[in-house]
């Protein structure tokens, strides 16, 4: 021990006093003393010792009552208090320790137990000083820690919240408590029209939910807006948490591509609850889980094989987090999917879902439910949406206004590569091509996806009549692009200024075979028909169009104005 | 809730038993149950037969098993899962990364 305790004696009787300093004195101890209650207060709060040895009886004012005051002057403090008595009585015993005593010493004094008695509340002490201060650094770490997480907790909020949710054809339902407990959700245009939707789950909750989300929406956000597909953009979001999170934490997540011209949605889900599909004549078609949560395979175990579903308009995709479905009541019962669906099914009035959903939650658990997301996708005429600028189109430098350039992607490309983005990119460096960002992607996307589809690969398209076909016809698409090994899709690009402004001649040919000019394109121009919209849409979108006598070419043509 | 792990006679492998919930207050004595061991097992067992319900945390310390246990080349088997457990495990493709029976 550094500092010898301060001990301070009151003790009417001169020479009880003098003994005792005298034996405390020679102990090491350093020693106040006081002759009555009143001066013994005045020199605790003066000089606050660390224990006090107090006879009871005393003039002007006795051990009692300066035994609360002292106790009140401590606070949180232990100041141990020994009574030092003459009494014998157990009632008068009794009263010391009520007045706030710890212990009593009876006259004469004991120089021994005197010791043994200071030795035990020192330590005692000691103790209670420990307990205290662990006590503030804890509640110094706690408020530090609120602090992070509400700071944490404003990033998130911004991060899972951002895009397009607020699109027309989005609603949501999340619950203050879901948003923090690592639900998230994301939503954003592409390039083309079509938007991307991911309602995502981060086991855990706090802040290392917060950290995985903003990686996640990032690389979401941004390879959106540079127009990467969808199994591109779940690989990347895949190895990134793969990369960046501890073995364990992994997001739940379903992932939507909607194409509003084609009327399709492509769904991924991996590990969060059945999705569900609703169709106009009532039916509920479920979107089960196929795969693993994102972050937990290598890159190359990866799978980002997807559903392709054809969707009409009104019709909507229901996505929700596991919350919903683990909703408990008293019996211990979790809500579960078959009371969502039944919701589902009886729903008449198609804003009123989440209402009655939150309804029947509500029912089935006694009390408001907090840890909810829920997520509803409509199909509706892109034409009807309002989307956010481009980042091309926002301007900037002038380009390039003249110039020209060839791609030729070979089948070991075309495998794995995606190359609209890079197109796109170079692209959109054109400044009156900016304002055709969305037609530009849509026509580059459709030609691409033809050559490849019709021209490299040799599929016929007539497969795709009724929904089975067309999932067939999907997965079919996706065996023969694994095994392809030979064939190339060509793009030329030529920019180059005319006298009003600028035109852009792009011309598409492949390895196929081609086909009668005039078939094809007139023979499926239907506009219900799940085939032929694509080729519609091109005639539609560019200011010219023309095939090849052997339809292995195709050229398109944008024309823009200097002041457009 | 608890856990409780034994190794097989010639230490080759280790089956922890998770009884009750198996969820994020499970964290700490599941990770001792195959850590703090003497042995070196080549197979794990996770033997569910008395777990109530299995969270998401849960499955993140089945992640963690597997990661000690190898990696993609660990031996672990999840046994006696019951109906519940089953479906959560299925939901999450959980059978892609673990024998489950």
């Amino acid at each position: 021990m550094s500092e010898p305790l301060t001990i301070l004696i009151a003790e009417d009787s001169p020479a009880d006093r003098l003994l005792l300093s005298t034996i405390l004195t020679r102990e090491g101890y350093r020693v106040l003393t006081a002759a009555n209650g009143q001066e013994a207060v005045m020199l605790f709060e003066q000089e606050r010792p660390d224990l006090v040895l107090m006879d009871a009886m005393m003039p002007v004012m006795d051990g009692f009552e300066a035994a609360r005051q002292i106790k009140q002057a401590a606070g949180q403090q232990l100041v141990p208090l020994i009574f030092l008595t003459s009494l014998t009585g157990s009632e008068e015993l009794a009263r010391c320790l009520e007045a706030g005593g710890d212990d009593f010493l009876a006259k004469p004094y004991n120089r021994l137990i005197l010791q043994a008695k200071i030795n035990a509340m020192a330590r005692l002490r000691r103790l209670q000083a420990t307990v205290l201060e662990q006590r503030d650094l804890i509640a110094r770490h706690n408020e530090h820690l609120l602090n992070e997480q509400r700071v944490a907790k404003a990033v998130f909020d911004k991060v899972a919240h951002s895009g397009s949710l607020n699109a027309a054809n989005v609603r949501y339902l999340q619950s203050p408590f879901a948003l923090f407990n690592g639900d998230l959700l994301l939503a954003a245009f592409k390039p083309s029209g079509g938007m991307h939707v991911l309602l995502g789950d981060f086991t855990g909750h706090g802040l290392p939910a917060a950290i995985g989300a903003m990686p996640l929406a990032e690389v979401f956000y941004a390879m959106t807006a540079k127009g990467h597909s969808m199994a591109e953009i779940l690989r990347e979001m895949n190895a990134k948490l793969k990369r960046i999170l501890p073995v364990g934490v992994f997001c739940c997540a379903t992932m939507l591509n909607l194409s509003f011209q084609r009327r399709l949605v492509e769904v991924w889900n991996g590990g969060l609850p059945d999705g569900y599909l609703l169709r106009l004549d009532g039916e509920l078609q479920s979107l089960p889980s196929r795969h693993l949560p994102l972050g937990i395979l290598s890159a190359n175990a990866f799978k980002d094989e997807c559903e392709v579903f054809p969707l009409e308009l009104g019709e909507r995709i229901v996505l929700l987090s596991d919350g919903v479905l683990e909703t408990g009541n008293q019996c211990d019962e979790m809500f579960g999917e078959q009371r969502f669906t039944e919701v589902l099914r009886s729903n008449r009035e198609r804003g009123q879902l989440f209402e009655e959903i939150h309804q029947a939650l509500t029912r089935f658990n006694g009390s408001v439910q907090d840890d909810v997301t829920l997520l509803e996708v409509s199909m509706v005429d892109g034409a009807s949406l309002q989307r956010p600028l481009l980042d091309a189109e926002r301007g900037g430098q002038r380009g390039p206004t003249d110039w020209r350039a060839q791609y030729e992607y070979r089948a070991q490309t075309l495998r794995h590569f995606n190359p609209l983005p890079q197109l796109m990119q170079m692209l959109m460096a054109v400044d009156g091509l900016r304002l055709k960002g969305g037609a530009l992607y849509t026509v580059l996307a459709e030609l691409y996806s033809n050559a490849l589809e019709h021209g490299v690969m040799g599929l016929d398209s007539a497969m795709k009549q009724g929904a089975s076909g067309f999932a067939q016809y999907y997965q079919e698409r996706n065996r023969r692009l694994q095994e392809l090994d030979e064939g190339f899709v060509c793009f030329s690009i030529d920019v180059s200024p005319t006298e009003q402004g600028g035109r852009l001649r792009l011309e598409v040919s492949d390895s196929g075979e081609g086909f009668k000019v005039g078939q094809p394109v007139q023979g499926s121009t239907g506009r219900n028909s799940l085939s032929g919209r694509g080729m519609a849409l091109v005639r539609q979108l560019a200011d010219h169009c023309a095939w090849s006598d052997d339809g292995k070419r195709v050229c398109v043509e944008f024309y823009w104005s200097c002041n457009a | 809730m608890a856990i409780t792990a034994n190794s097989s006679a010639d230490g080759q492998e280790l089956t922890i038993h998770v009884e009750g919930r198996f969820d994020f207050g499970a964290h700490q004595e599941f990770r001792d149950a195959y850590e703090r061991i003497d042995s070196s097992p080549r197979r794990y067992v996770v033997d569910l037969k008395n777990t109530t319900y299995l969270d998401s945390s849960a499955l993140g310390m089945l992640l963690l098993l597997r990661d000690h246990a190898g990696g993609d080349h660990a031996q672990v088997r999840l046994a006696n899962c019951n109906g519940d457990v089953r479906k959560i495990l299925a939901i999450s493709n959980f059978e892609q990364l673990f024998q489950i029976a």
